[in-house]
């Protein structure tokens, strides 16, 4: 320890003044807005980012490690050129990265939540999803963070966007929405399972099959029929969809309709799954 | 008639076959210290969790300020506050961090969450730490962010589930004394323990925890004179001396001497029917007699009852071993 440490322990001594001071009763505030003490759970979840900015590592490097390794490992493959391949590939390996990194939400709340803090979280008079939404408001700059590296990334190696900035900006939000309600899916697990490790592998498990077995790599008309008949109803063949027309400038709704139900589906039956097991803890 | 602080009735809480709690009754009234006494794994923080409506009862009821912890969760909260047994603040943010974020969440503005960290991190003598994360705070320190934490809106019954366990004897002098001045200003505090003596300090009545049972239930001094006031711990300079020294002492005291592992040292009850006058008187003639034998004795102490001592006498066996968590 310190010496400092040592000093303001030997100088403390509880005054009943000071301390009696602070124990006046007074007008309790009002109870802040779902929003709002929502928000106050982001500010926290910033603030850690803040004081351990080694966690941001998972959002930066990983995702520029995956753009790189399968654009040269495929491109000229699949596509002729890395060059022609980056124009299908790019939109599908952001969704790729970023859903990928949702998992972290579930691996980082096993953690928190065995430490006591959720349990004063817990004890106060808030609503009741605050401190989880708060916590995915904290996941979604990472994963704004994500994406806007991996388009940097493209950029730089040759992607080019029919639909311009605007275009970009629009892809990039429809997947923070997506994101976002997949998170949920990762609170259930982190709540539901016991350790670090098992949240981990479940969350391999779900998203490799899901990623994969998809249309980001390739196009699935040269799949078997069975397989078709799974990417067709993966939700990740939908963002990407709608992701592609965005990003080229001709918005396909259907698609875009799609990835927002299945959006407010994943939020309905995982939120309220998690509020259980978070109510039951 | 103002409901009382807590009310419980054959309260129940299993984990798979475990009854963790086993039917607790319990009421405690405002505004004083209620000493829930007991071994590791007796059930206590159990007991607690459930009030604090951090887990659900499988059976009887609770009430905090007169609402069901199931049905009322909300208005409870509002009412009450926790400081666990583990750090139940964010580590890896700073002190000044933690108490605005609380403070903030139980709707202060910015300014005013401000201001009231500040006090309060004065008032805990905390100000010269209030930049630091939290994980490089001594246990001391911790415990009083901690506490500070827990009193953001002075709540009106606090939660302290063993606030001292692992604290050197300063910082538990500390948070001896801010219990104090914490109830004083009107907050009921119920508090958990492993010491029979920190009970005593603190707690106008104990309830004794075993098993997810109440055994025992009453006043510092009415356990007290149920299991003896003291112990006399002797320590011989000869060990060849024990056996008559065990003699002496137990013809005095009148009860039966134990040896202990030491082969100097020799325990027995000073029982005088629960009268910490009595139990002196007791141990000095003890020790007189000891002296006029010629026996020399190197250490010499009459001391409450331990935690140990306790349970043999309020259950005839020895308190559990401690499991490592």
């Amino acid at each position: 320890m310190s010496t400092d440490t040592a000093e303001s322990v030997t100088a403390y001594a509880p005054s009943r003044d000071t301390l009696g001071a602070v124990l006046a009763r007074a007008d309790r505030p009002k109870r802040p807005s779902a929003l709002s003490a929502s928000l106050t759970f982001g500010w926290r979840a910033v603030l850690k980012i803040k004081h351990v900015p080694e966690q941001l590592f998972d959002v930066t490097a990983f995702p520029i490690i995956m753009t790189l390794m399968f654009t040269y490992l495929f491109g000229g493959a699949l596509a002729g050129s890395t060059g022609e391949y980056l124009q299908f590939f790019l939109p599908g390996i952001m969704v790729t990265s970023v859903v990928m990194i949702t998992m972290y939400t579930g691996v980082g709340l096993n953690t928190d939540i065995e430490k006591g803090v959720f349990d004063r979280f817990r004890t106060l008079p808030v609503w009741r999803p605050a401190a989880l939404v708060g916590m995915i408001f904290g996941d979604v700059l990472r994963y704004i963070l994500a994406a806007t590296t991996i388009m940097v990334v493209g950029l730089i190696l040759g992607f080019r966007p029919e639909g311009g900035f605007p275009g970009v900006v629009g892809g990039i939000a429809l997947l923070v929405v997506f994101s976002f309600a997949f998170s949920w899916i990762w609170t259930m697990f982190g709540l539901f399972l016991r350790s670090e490790k098992s949240v981990m592998g479940v969350s391999m498990l779900v998203l490799f099959p899901l990623t994969f077995l998809s249309n980001v790599f390739v196009e699935p008309s040269t799949m078997p029929g069975w397989l078709q008949a799974f990417v067709e109803v993966n939700p990740v063949t939908h963002l990407v969809s709608a992701i592609r027309s965005i990003m080229a400038g001709r918005p396909d709704m259907a698609e875009m309709t799609w990835t927002l139900v299945a959006s407010a589906v994943l939020v309905l039956v995982f939120g309220s799954l998690t509020m259980r097991l978070y109510n039951r803890k | 008639m103002t409901a009382p602080a807590i009310e419980t009735a054959g309260l129940v809480k299993t984990f798979g076959d475990n009854r963790a709690v086993d039917g607790v009754d319990l009421t405690v009234p405002t505004g004083t210290v209620y000493g829930l006494l007991g071994p590791n794994g007796a059930g206590k923080t159990t007991v607690v969790r459930m009030l604090a409506t951090l887990l659900r009862p499988d059976g009887g009821t609770a009430r905090v300020f007169g609402h069901d912890v199931v049905r009322e969760a909300d208005a409870v909260r509002s009412r009450v506050s926790l400081t666990g047994q583990y750090a139940s603040v964010d580590e890896d943010l700073t002190g000044t961090e933690n108490l605005v974020l609380l403070a903030r969440l139980l709707g202060h503005s910015r300014a005013q969450s401000r201001d009231r960290s500040a006090q309060l991190l004065t008032a805990f003598g905390l100000t010269e730490a209030a930049d630091r994360q939290v994980k490089k705070y001594s246990g001391g320190m911790r415990r009083r962010i901690d506490i500070a934490a827990s009193i953001l809106n002075t709540p009106d019954l606090l939660f302290l589930d063993e606030p001292t366990t692992g604290l050197d004897p300063r910082s538990r002098n500390q948070v001896w004394d801010i219990v104090r001045i914490v109830v004083a200003a009107g907050t009921t505090v119920l508090l958990t323990t492993q010491y029979l003596d920190e009970a005593d300090q603190l707690a106008g009545r104990i309830a004794v925890i075993d098993h997810g049972r109440v055994i025992a239930e009453g006043t510092p001094g009415e356990l007290k004179s149920s299991i003896g006031a003291g112990t006399v711990h002797v320590r011989l300079r000869d060990a060849a001396r024990r056996p008559e020294a065990e003699r002496l002492l137990a013809s005095v005291l009148g009860t039966t001497v134990q040896q202990g592992s030491d082969p100097v040292a020799l325990t027995a009850r000073a029982d005088a029917g629960g009268s910490d006058q009595g139990a002196a008187e007791l141990a000095a003639r003890a020790l007189a007699r000891l002296a006029e034998a010629g026996i020399v004795v190197d250490d010499f102490s009459l001391g409450q009852p331990s935690l140990d001592e306790v349970f043999l006498a309020l259950t005839d066996r020895p308190a559990p071993q401690e499991v490592p968590a």
